[in-house]
């Protein structure tokens, strides 16, 4: 069997001891940082960026996606304990999970999310295994007039799932790949939008854009209105379920788990979408349905679930396609570029060891939450109580110092405030970030396909739709353009969010 | 007068976004522009410009038939003000005066930005972090990044 191989030397990368430790490293920060409200994945992955540039690159990779899934997790306990998700994903966790606190029962809910995260994890690691490398062999023949297509579909249907105006989302979309532009022309070598300054020439670098968009906006967000937060403060007490806990969470985790997979390859917010989706789920489905809403331990096994098998599965696109189905995948790919690998569907064969060893350290790294939280949860209660005062300059004096040793250059902190700046007034004026960072990331491979496409074709546009598959790739984007703008659709999905609020 | 009310947000959203659009496609007119078989530089900026001045111009529509009519809400400008510098300020003193003493005023600089810590809180507080960063990031993690710089004496 060419895949126990193939997980033999995935076991043998990820077991090697500085990964391993990198990983717990990692998956500690994550749920530290997860656990913060007020500092997302984005931001906190984009600020431990510059720590891993001196590893090698599995080991970096591994570190950060365990920061990815471990920040997860931590916006789980937030959520619970406190009824702030300290992630978007976490949102729904918070309804019912929340409620199980004020009855006294926090230790199980903790318990339920995080045997339900471990499940999820465990069994969308598998669907990786089995379903990147295919996936990966069909990239393989695309040339650039699917490769474009493919971008552009990735781009539409990241709005198609997010919330919020749709031609507010395309805009921001249009003005990260005209950001994307910046810096020297790779044809010509003509610098665009340098203002003659030296410093851009290589493009804006993607680590301000993320940590301004993503961490001084949001700062300045939170400065404006503090909330004051509802902690649990009673000790948590057992906080192991019943066995009638276990019988009851059995049937949501499975259900969870499959819907997450799913959701997580789609492109935008899947693992949102998966968290919401099962919330229903359960509410129509689970046997106790009369309890959801005030603290059933079905709404927190479901969710939890299912946000933690998407988070997996969203390394599908990222390994195979080299295509980020989110803000946070697309850090990722930031980080294998200033490794010198270019994710794509050729990392299976020309990476082997990173690329199986990232999947089995993604279950080790599950199976860490689960040894790590349970114990640790007073550590992060205490985290909890970090005031903002301290956090919101900590973020500050991190972003500045890690963004700087990248490449000791001033310019890529006055970027942070510039960016800060644009997205500060961007959210206020009702636009969101995220879609504006994929732009940003996609738009050189955008622009480069697209004119490698059209030289290969003579300058003939018809090439996008004479080829069969960048055909049918286009037409999806067309269909999930159409259905984000459709009315009745757009109300549904209105719904959806409408919890997160 | 409503309508225009109930569009405010949308209207200055978009008038925002017609006008980067119109910065960029200007901006690209400065670089050979070329054809589609030979894109020029200013080629993709140009296109995408035009695009984002068309989505704009959708976006301040909408507003007027469909404005959410959501208040902008305030704006705190003592903390867009203060985190702004702060950042500024290590971005221009670093090299001059090294992490160290960058942080600090970077700390202080950004702690001051919430009108609500005392004077006090904000010196303890930015103190605190700046030995904190500089142990972690130069003695734990080992960046290569200068501890101070030749504006010091020392």
């Amino acid at each position: 069997m060419e895949l126990f191989d193939n997980l033999g030397l995935g076991l043998e990368t990820a077991l090697r001891i500085e990964n391993l430790f990198w990983c717990f490293v990692g998956v500690l920060l994550g749920t530290a940082v997860g656990v913060l409200p007020g500092i997302g994945p984005i931001a906190t992955i984009a600020l431990l960026l510059p720590i891993t540039f001196t590893f090698e690159p599995v080991t970096a990779i591994i570190m950060l996606a365990g920061i990815y899934y471990g920040a997860q997790y931590g916006g789980s306990t937030t959520a619970i304990l406190i009824n702030l998700p300290g992630e978007s994903s976490a949102a729904v966790t918070a309804i019912d999970g929340h409620e199980m606190a004020r009855n006294g029962r926090a230790g199980p809910a903790l318990a339920t999310a995080a045997i339900g995260s471990f499940v999820a994890g465990s069994v969308a690691t598998v669907v990786v295994a089995l379903f990147a490398p295919p996936l990966a062999a069909v990239a393989l023949t695309f040339g650039s007039a699917e490769y474009f297509s493919l971008v552009v579909l990735g781009l539409i249907a990241s709005i198609a799932l997010a919330r919020g105006s749709t031609i507010k989302a395309l805009a921001m979309i249009v003005l990260g790949l005209l950001f994307g532009t910046v810096g020297q022309d790779i044809y010509t070598g003509t610098p665009r939008f340098t203002f003659g300054v030296r410093e851009l020439y290589s493009g804006v670098n993607f680590v301000s854009v993320a940590v301004g968009m993503f961490g001084v906006a949001e700062i300045l967000r939170n400065l404006e209105s503090e909330r004051t937060r509802e902690l649990v403060t009673q000790k948590i007490t057992g906080l192991m379920p019943t066995r009638e806990d276990f019988r009851r969470m059995v049937a949501p985790i499975a259900r969870g788990t499959v819907l997450g997979s799913a959701l997580g390859i789609l492109p935008g917010a899947g693992h949102v979408l998966a968290s919401f989706g099962a919330y229903t789920i359960e509410k129509r489905f689970s046997r106790n349905k009369k309890e959801i809403g005030h603290g059933a331990i079905e709404a927190v096994a479901g969710p939890e679930s299912a946000n933690n098998a998407a988070a997996q599965t969203s390394f599908i696109p990222l390994l195979t396609l080299g295509l980020p189905p989110h803000p946070t995948m697309a850090l990722m790919i930031g980080a294998l570029i200033i490794h010198g690998i270019q994710p794509g569907p050729t990392i299976v064969d020309t990476q082997p060891a990173l690329f199986w060893g990232l999947i089995v350290s993604m279950w080790i790294g599950n199976f860490f939450l689960v040894v790590l939280n349970l114990p640790l949860i007073g550590l992060w209660v205490r985290m909890l109580m970090i005031p903002y005062r301290i956090l919101f300059p900590a973020i500050v004096a991190f972003a500045a110092i890690g963004t700087f040793s990248i490449a000791l250059n001033p310019w890529h902190i006055f970027a942070i405030a510039f960016f800060g700046l644009l997205g500060y007034v961007l959210i206020k004026l009702g636009f969101e970030p995220a879609p504006f960072l994929l732009g940003f990331v996609l738009g050189p491979l955008l622009e480069d396909h697209l004119r490698r496409a059209l030289i290969i074709s003579r300058g003939d546009p018809l090439i996008f739709i004479e080829r069969p598959v960048s055909a049918v790739l286009l037409a999806l984007a067309a269909a999930a353009l159409v259905l984000a703008v459709l009315p009745a659709i757009r109300q549904k999905r209105e719904e959806v969010f409408v919890e997160e609020d | 007068m409503l309508a225009v009310r109930r569009a405010l947000k949308d209207v200055l959203a978009g008038a925002v976004i017609i006008a980067l659009g119109l910065a960029f496609a200007l901006g690209a007119l400065a670089y050979e522009v070329g054809d589609p078989l030979r894109m020029g530089p200013g080629y993709m900026p140009l296109a995408l410009g035009i695009i984002l001045l068309a989505l704009g111009i959708g976006v301040v529509i909408k507003g007027f038939i469909a404005g959410e009519g959501e208040a902008i809400g305030a704006v705190d400008w003592r903390a867009v003000v203060l985190l702004t510098a702060a950042l500024l300020f290590f971005g221009l003193t670093v090299r001059g005066l090294g992490v160290a003493a960058a942080l600090l005023g970077t700390t202080l600089l950004a702690s001051l930005a919430r009108s609500r810590t005392s004077l006090i809180e904000v010196v303890l507080i930015s103190v605190g972090l700046t030995v904190l960063s500089v142990v972690l990031f130069i003695y734990v993690l080992q960046l290569r990044v200068p501890l101070t710089g030749p504006w010091l004496p020392f």
